[in-house]
């Protein structure tokens, strides 16, 4: 169970440029959902996501993992707890290293590092049958710089990468965004799978809101830096595109920037 | 014009020889320049550091290869200073570099009590081996002991970055959130590379001051442009292949040459005191060719577009 209370977040505070990115945030994450999240631009959906992973501070509130308050600890400490996919492809791996090498970097993930051999045989079977699930041919390309890999490509492989060892909670930052529609539906259908199968607390952020409907158990929407909807269960599995526009102009006195949201 | 060759030929002799003990220094500054991606210039600080420790405890009798053994730690500490530097108070690299660099100007000449220190008649490795072996000369043996060095370090180096901290290490150049997002300290990942250069940066001090008979204060001054010269000489030689030790040997082929260029520009005529404009001017030249071909590339298919259009 991860718990939010009373998180706030303002960047560059007392200066012209003040903003207040997130106001007051509650939010209790069960373990087993997968929540999808939705928002217009600048609503404050990536800097929650960057504060459960401790990219910056808090400025106030408190975030708890199993009773564990994650709220001071560092970023690369955290990490052992967290897998992540980013809206960049290029964010989520190291393109001048080989697949194995990144593969073999994140099953160290949360583990001490010690002078052993950076990669082990046995390893590399593991990885091989990893790779074959996502049924891009990579198995066969194991020490390919991934540099040379596409964007799509490298995604997929970053949501392997993020759950090789298994996060107690997935972060993904709009991870389909930057690629062609596509590969975009491959890589969240690859999503859907691994969350499924590996039953992982997921949290996804996404402009799509379809896919936000469609994917997960529980869907919250943010405004201003607050949570403004959050609807579970069996409210979920009915909800419409338009139900949710109505919903966000009741909550929020304003209407859908829709030049982002994809309605389609 | 046969002279001229006789007196290059012995001129090279002695460079090559010497340029393999600053090769290991190069080595060093692979690590950083090329590695981690950070010109650290600490490296002209620390390579006098190594020959002013080394210096200094073998006139007091301390066996020379455990100087060598402390210079190495003392090289490792000055990089730990740029790191913490660089890394805890977020200093930009290159000015971290060189307030360890200027601070270690004055530590150097502390540790000798003075800006140089000789070490005429005192036993060092070379004269050591050369009482062993009577027929050789200080070149051969001085060649001989710098590979004996090179080899074991790179060696080393291709060991490290194979396991699992030298691949983090390697990765936090590439992606520092990457490496962060899977759980490792970037700060820590960084001092290591450069706690790791600058103390081969000191060893090869250490080495050069026991081959050259003295540690001096100045002896370091300089020091990164030859070593990015050398990288970059050997990069342009051997070209840049995949397998991480055949860069290794690249930078210590490149150290050699670059040697080798600098002992005919002098048989040439040039003055001793233009060597440090000529370096930087390879330097400048190596690190544009990139960016003037990348220009080009990019031009050539703009022009194509507005052809068609
Ligand atoms: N590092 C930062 N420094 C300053 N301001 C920031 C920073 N990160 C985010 N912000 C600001 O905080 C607000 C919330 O940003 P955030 O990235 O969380 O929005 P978002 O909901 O993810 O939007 P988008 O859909 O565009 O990704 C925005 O106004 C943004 O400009
Ligand atoms: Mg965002």
């Amino acid at each position: 169970m991860i718990q939010l209370s009373h998180v706030y977040k303002t960047f560059n505070a007392n200066t012209i440029n003040e903003k207040k990115a997130l106001v007051n945030v509650n939010l209790t994450i069960e373990s087993g959902d997968f929540i999808t999240v939705i928002g217009g631009n600048g609503a404050g959906k990536s800097t929650m996501l960057n504060l459960i992973a401790g990219v910056f501070p808090c400025d106030g509130g408190q975030i708890l993992l199993d009773g564990e308050d994650l709220t001071r600890q560092p970023e690369y400490r955290r990490a052992k707890l967290l897998g992540r996919v980013f809206q960049d492809p290029m964010m989520g791996t190291a393109s001048e290293m080989g697949i194995e090498e990144n593969l073999a970097m994140a099953y160290r993930r949360g583990r001490r590092r010690s002078l052993r051999w950076g990669i082990r045989q046995e390893e590399r079977a593991l990885y091989r049958e990893k790779l074959k699930t996502l049924e891009l041919g990579l198995e066969d390309r194991l020490s390919s710089k991934v540099g040379l890999l596409s964007g799509g490509q490298r995604q997929a492989l970053t949501l392997l990468m993020a759950t090789l060892q298994k996060p107690r909670l997935l972060l993904l930052d709009e991870h389909t965004a930057a690629l062609d529609p596509k590969t975009a539906r491959k890589v969240l259908e690859l999503t859907d799978e691994i969350v499924e199968r590996d039953r992982l607390t997921t949290m996804m952020v996404t402009h799509n809101m379809r896919d936000a409907i469609r994917l997960g158990n529980r869907l919250i929407m943010m405004h201003e830096g607050r949570i403004i909807l959050d609807i579970m269960g069996e409210e979920k599995k009915k909800l419409e595109v338009k139900d949710l526009l109505e919903m966000f102009e009741k909550a929020s006195g304003s209407e859908m920037d829709n030049d982002r949201m994809l309605l389609s | 014009m046969s002279l001229f060759f006789q007196s290059l030929l012995g001129a090279t002799e002695g460079a090559v020889a010497q340029s393999i003990l600053w090769s290991i220094m190069t080595l060093g500054v692979y690590i950083t320049f090329k590695v981690l991606d950070f010109p650290d210039l600490t490296v002209d600080g620390s390579f006098a550091t190594g020959g002013a420790v080394s210096a200094v405890l073998v006139t007091q009798g301390v066996d020379p290869l455990l100087s060598l053994l402390i210079a190495l730690l003392a090289g490792m500490a000055c990089g730990y200073v740029t790191g913490f530097l660089h890394t805890r108070l977020e200093i930009p690299g290159i000015l971290a570099g060189i307030l360890t660099m200027i601070a270690l100007y004055s530590v150097n000449i502390r540790i000798m009590g003075q800006s140089n220190t000789s070490l005429l008649g005192v036993s060092t490795i070379f004269t050591v081996l050369s009482g062993m072996f009577a027929g050789m000369s200080m070149n051969l043996l001085t060649i001989l002991v710098g590979s004996v060095f090179a080899a074991a370090v790179i060696l080393l180096l291709y060991w490290f970055f194979g396991t699992e901290i030298g691949c983090a290490v390697r990765a936090t150049c590439n992606n520092e959130y990457m490496v962060r997002a899977l759980g490792v300290n970037t700060n820590y990942t960084k001092i290591l590379g450069l706690v790791l250069s600058n103390g081969l940066v000191a060893l090869s001090g250490a080495l050069v001051a026991q081959n050259q008979g003295y540690g001096d204060v100045q002896m370091g001054t300089g020091t990164i442009m030859v070593g990015l010269a050398s990288v970059i000489i050997g990069e342009v030689l051997m070209g840049s292949r995949f397998s991480f030790a055949y860069k290794l040997i690249s930078a210590v082929v490149g150290s050699v040459i670059y040697r080798v260029i600098i002992a005919i520009v002098l048989q040439m005529g040039l003055q001793s005191t233009d060597l440090k404009l000529l370096t930087a001017a390879m330097v400048a030249v190596a690190l544009a060719i990139p960016v003037v071909r990348k220009r080009m590339l990019k031009k050539a298919p703009e022009e194509e577009q507005e052809d068609a259009e």
